[in-house]
């Protein structure tokens, strides 16, 4: 394969992720994408044209060095392209399926200049599965005990990536988790069908076989507080996540049927609702019902393509601007289309409206049309006089976003916090204004995505390194 | 898993258990609750944290078995353990040295109202705690109560024991007689926590209640506990349990809590196949 030119290799078109078929995945919550064969992640690697400057590099936001798990992939050494990628991935097979990957990676991809660009995040999720489904979770070389204890407090992606590293720089950590499962948003938020427990439960695996101890049920701040925690620990990462859903704050919220998207996706996800009534927690019975999701990420298409396959007769998407301005990654706005989502856009809602005892029946809603361009540029939606509309419903998810928690906040005076309750650190330090103390993920960045979550929690593991062994500076 | 110590029935259907939490024991403070699981299919639900002790590091719960999960717990025996708990969640009580303070409790709320009773005794007041019950067997802790309120009026709907009749008429009948009560702690069913605030708002006493919405996650996350206080939105998870009885929405609370009476049906219905075709096996084997 190796004569192969790079002209020849520009021809050659990209290949789709098998999937489930759209009328038959609607119905249930396995996984969606089925993942390259290994023919098929060799040729896509082909595709590949080794770029003297990998801009995908600099479009990956921890730096994964594309380029050579591809070749690697090609080679047909994919144990040494998982290798690669857990260098600066600590969650590739996480990754792969989750990655904004048009807007980062393969969004500068130079193939894509002209062609699809190359599917990066596909195969980086298939050396990633290789692996796991190969050899197993591959424990990474630990250095010499330091000594030195640390807290992590969040079992999301940052807490996790965090742990990861300070673990392998030989430190004792513990992570304390509010919930009963480790995982965060990819346990309770992301559904079974886009990323499925399984991997995220072999990554805390290994992660306990490298030592890390997990302490579930402990909210810090309530079960314990920072300052608790600093006696006994050397230094402590926060990495609690944005986990305060935003209401509409309009008329109606508090009716039957109106829930948060946290609400909705941990009853299904965590709780295991469409499991009802084997397991214990109910969800409200979808089947037959109108189910409306307002905004338009990642979040609101979760719910949506959740509502289906709990039997919803109607789910749609309402969302205020149009698709070119929704946040959701774009393969998950295609397989909500294909699987039978309708998308109200230019619609903004403006009041819910229930039976006499409780239960939503309706929400009313305002079109919007593409008004003069703001200050960012983008043309921002205004209402058409008169253009309401009443729609009939029986479940309304809200997914508009979530805003911090602040039970930390509260209980930790000392820690400096901006006026939405990001906890403000050093950009490089990911020091926060408490000494001893770091943050990183969505609770500083606010609602963000897993990459970058990921991101900060290895940047701030490295600067707790440093503290913990030479601990006067600050 | 948390090692249930001590388990036995109060009442037909009400249990207390005593089970070991070291640290919650430790941090705890009257009006705080915890999350459990019984098992790992489990709902997550919250019961009020009864009392604890610290040198043997356990918390009391006392439970009423009113559907699958509470029931499930109920049947749980002393040496068993529970799923996980996770706490102390929500705001401790504000206790203060009111002067003369009521504390009333109806069925199960006794148990929820008694840490609060205790440490407002604690904080000088003059406690008088009224317990309410639809018969005689429902009137719960009256010896416990007695030992830490200065007076204690039994009441029961039929007649059966003490006062003869509601909770908020024996209210009535004590600020009829003159006493000047201060403040008054309200725990138990929405109507009866209702109709406590109807009782005392014209004479402007303080009066607080203790709201019991469904709950998922009990740290903020979910929403789903939301109710109307003054208009505004709260989760009660970590802005409650208690609020000021005077401006809560107790008809919207009401209609929440119905959100899935159809599938707690369905739920118990299951539960009490499961628990027959059980029993059967058992029966079998022998
Ligand atoms: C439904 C949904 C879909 C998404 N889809 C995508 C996607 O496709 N791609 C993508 O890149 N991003 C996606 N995101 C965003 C992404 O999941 C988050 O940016 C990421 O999970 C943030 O990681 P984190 O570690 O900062 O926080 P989280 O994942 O929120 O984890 C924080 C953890 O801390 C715990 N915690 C909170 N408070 C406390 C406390 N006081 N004590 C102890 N523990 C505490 C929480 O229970 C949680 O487990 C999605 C988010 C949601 C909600
Ligand atoms: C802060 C707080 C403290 C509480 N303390 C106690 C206590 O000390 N002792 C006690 O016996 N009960 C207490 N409860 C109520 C207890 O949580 C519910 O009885 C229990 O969750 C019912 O679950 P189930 O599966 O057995 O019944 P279900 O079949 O689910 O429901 C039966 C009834 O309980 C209500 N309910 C259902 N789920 C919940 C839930 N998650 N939270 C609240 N109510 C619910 C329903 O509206 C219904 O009326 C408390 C509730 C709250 C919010
Ligand atoms: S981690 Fe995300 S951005 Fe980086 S290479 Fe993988 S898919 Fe692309
Ligand atoms: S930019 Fe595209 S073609 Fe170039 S190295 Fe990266 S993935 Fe390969
Ligand atoms: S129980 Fe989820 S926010 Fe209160």
């Amino acid at each position: 394969m190796a004569d192969i030119t790079p002209k020849e290799r520009m021809a050659i078109k990209r290949h789709h992720m098998i999937e489930q078929d759209a009328d038959v995945r609607n119905k249930n919550f396995s996984e969606v994408n089925l993942g390259y064969s290994v023919e098929l992640a060799q040729e896509e690697a082909l595709r590949c044209i080794q770029c003297k400057k990998p801009l995908c590099i600099d479009g990956c936001p921890v730096m994964i060095n594309i380029p050579a798990f591809i070749k690697k992939i090609e080679e047909g050494d994919f144990k040494a392209a998982a290798a690669i990628l857990k260098k600066d991935n600590a969650l590739p097979a996480v990754c792969g399926r989750v990655c904004p990957q048009e807007e980062q990676c393969e969004k500068v991809c130079t193939v894509g200049k002209k062609n699809a660009p190359v599917a990066i995040g596909y195969l980086e999720r298939f050396a990633a599965d290789w692996e796991r489904n190969n050899l197993g979770i591959q424990l990474a070389e630990k250095k010499p005990p330091s000594g030195k204890k640390i807290a992590i407090v969040g079992g999301g992606p940052a807490g996790l990536s965090c742990a990861g590293d300070l673990n392998q720089m030989g430190h004792d950590v513990t992570v304390f988790e509010a919930l009963h499962d480790i995982g965060g948003v990819l346990i309770y938020g992301i559904p079974e069908f886009r990323l499925p427990k399984a991997i995220v439960k072999a990554e805390v695996e290994g992660l306990k076989k490298m030592g890390v101890e997990f302490k579930t049920n402990s909210v810090i701040g309530l079960t314990d507080t920072i300052d608790e925690l600093l006696q006994e620990y050397d230094a402590i990462f926060i990495g609690v996540g944005a986990g305060l859903p935003y209401f509409l704050n309009i008329p109606g919220e508090q009716l039957n049927g109106v829930y948060s998207s946290n609400e909705y996706l941990t009853r299904v996800n965590l709780m295991k609702a469409y499991d009802f009534p084997r397991s214990d927690t109910p969800m409200f019975n979808i089947e037959g019902k109108q189910v409306a999701v307002f905004g338009g990420g990642n979040t609101a298409m979760d719910a949506v393509r959740t509502s289906l396959r709990l039997g919803a007769s109607r789910a749609m998407i309402i969302y205020r601007r149009t698709e070119a301005e929704m946040p959701a990654r774009i393969e998950e706005v295609k397989h909500a289309k294909e699987e039978g989502v309708e998308f109200m856009l230019l619609a903004g809602p403006l009041e819910f409206k229930g039976t006499d005892d409780g239960w939503l029946k309706s929400v009313t809603i305002q079109k919007m049309e593409l008004g003069e361009p703001d200050a960012s540029g983008r043309r921002r939606p205004v209402p058409i006089e008169g253009a309401i509309e009443e729609i009939p419903i029986e479940v309304a998810v809200i997914a508009i976003g979530n805003g911090s928690n602040p039970i930390i906040s509260k209980t930790t005076p000392d820690l400096n916090v901006n006026k939405w309750g990001n906890i403000l650190v050093d950009d490089n330090s990911m020091k926060s204004s408490k000494k001893g103390v770091f943050a990183g993920g969505d609770i500083v960045t606010g609602g963000a995505t897993v990459i970058l979550a990921m991101g900060a929690g290895r940047k701030a593991a490295k600067a707790i390194d440093e503290y913990v062994r030479n601990k006067e500076s600050w | 898993m948390n090692r249930i110590v001590e388990a036995r029935f109060l009442a037909p259907d009400i249990k207390l258990f005593r089970i070991e939490a070291p640290k919650i024991a430790e941090k705890r403070k009257a009006g705080q609750f915890i999350i459990l699981r019984v098992h790992p299919d489990g709902e997550r639900i919250p019961l009020t944290i009864a009392d604890s002790n610290k040198k043997d590091g356990t918390i009391t719960i006392i439970v009423q078995g009113v559907g699958k999960t509470t029931r499930q717990l109920n049947n749980l025996e002393t040496g068993e353990y529970i799923q996980d708990l996770v706490g102390p969640l929500g705001k401790a009580s504000d206790i203060e040295n009111y002067g003369t303070a009521v504390s009333i409790g109806g069925g199960v709320g006794t148990a929820i109202a008694f840490p609060t009773a205790k440490a407002l005794k604690e904080a000088g007041n003059h406690v008088i705690s009224i317990i309410g019950g639809r018969t005689k067997e429902l009137v719960l802790l009256e010896d416990e109560m007695r030992a830490v309120c200065d007076e204690v009026y039994p009441t029961t709907d039929d007649g059966s024991y003490g006062f003869h009749g509601f909770v908020t008429q024996k209210l009535q009948e004590l600020i009829n007689a003159g006493i000047k009560i201060d403040f008054v702690l309200a725990i138990g069913p929405i109507p009866m926590m209702a109709a406590v605030a109807e009782v005392t708002k014209p004479y402007g006493i303080k009066t607080v209640v203790s709201l019991n919405p469904i709950m998922v996650d009990g740290t903020g996350m979910c929403g789903g506990c939301r109710a109307i206080v003054d208009d505004k939105t709260v989760f009660v998870c970590v802005d409650g349990p208690e609020f000021d009885a005077h401006k809560v929405n107790f008809n919207i609370l009401t209609k929440r809590n119905r959100m899935y009476l159809l599938q707690e049906k369905i739920s118990n219905e299951h539960y009490c196949k499961l628990d027959k075709k059980i029993k059967e096996e058992e029966v079998a084997v022998l």
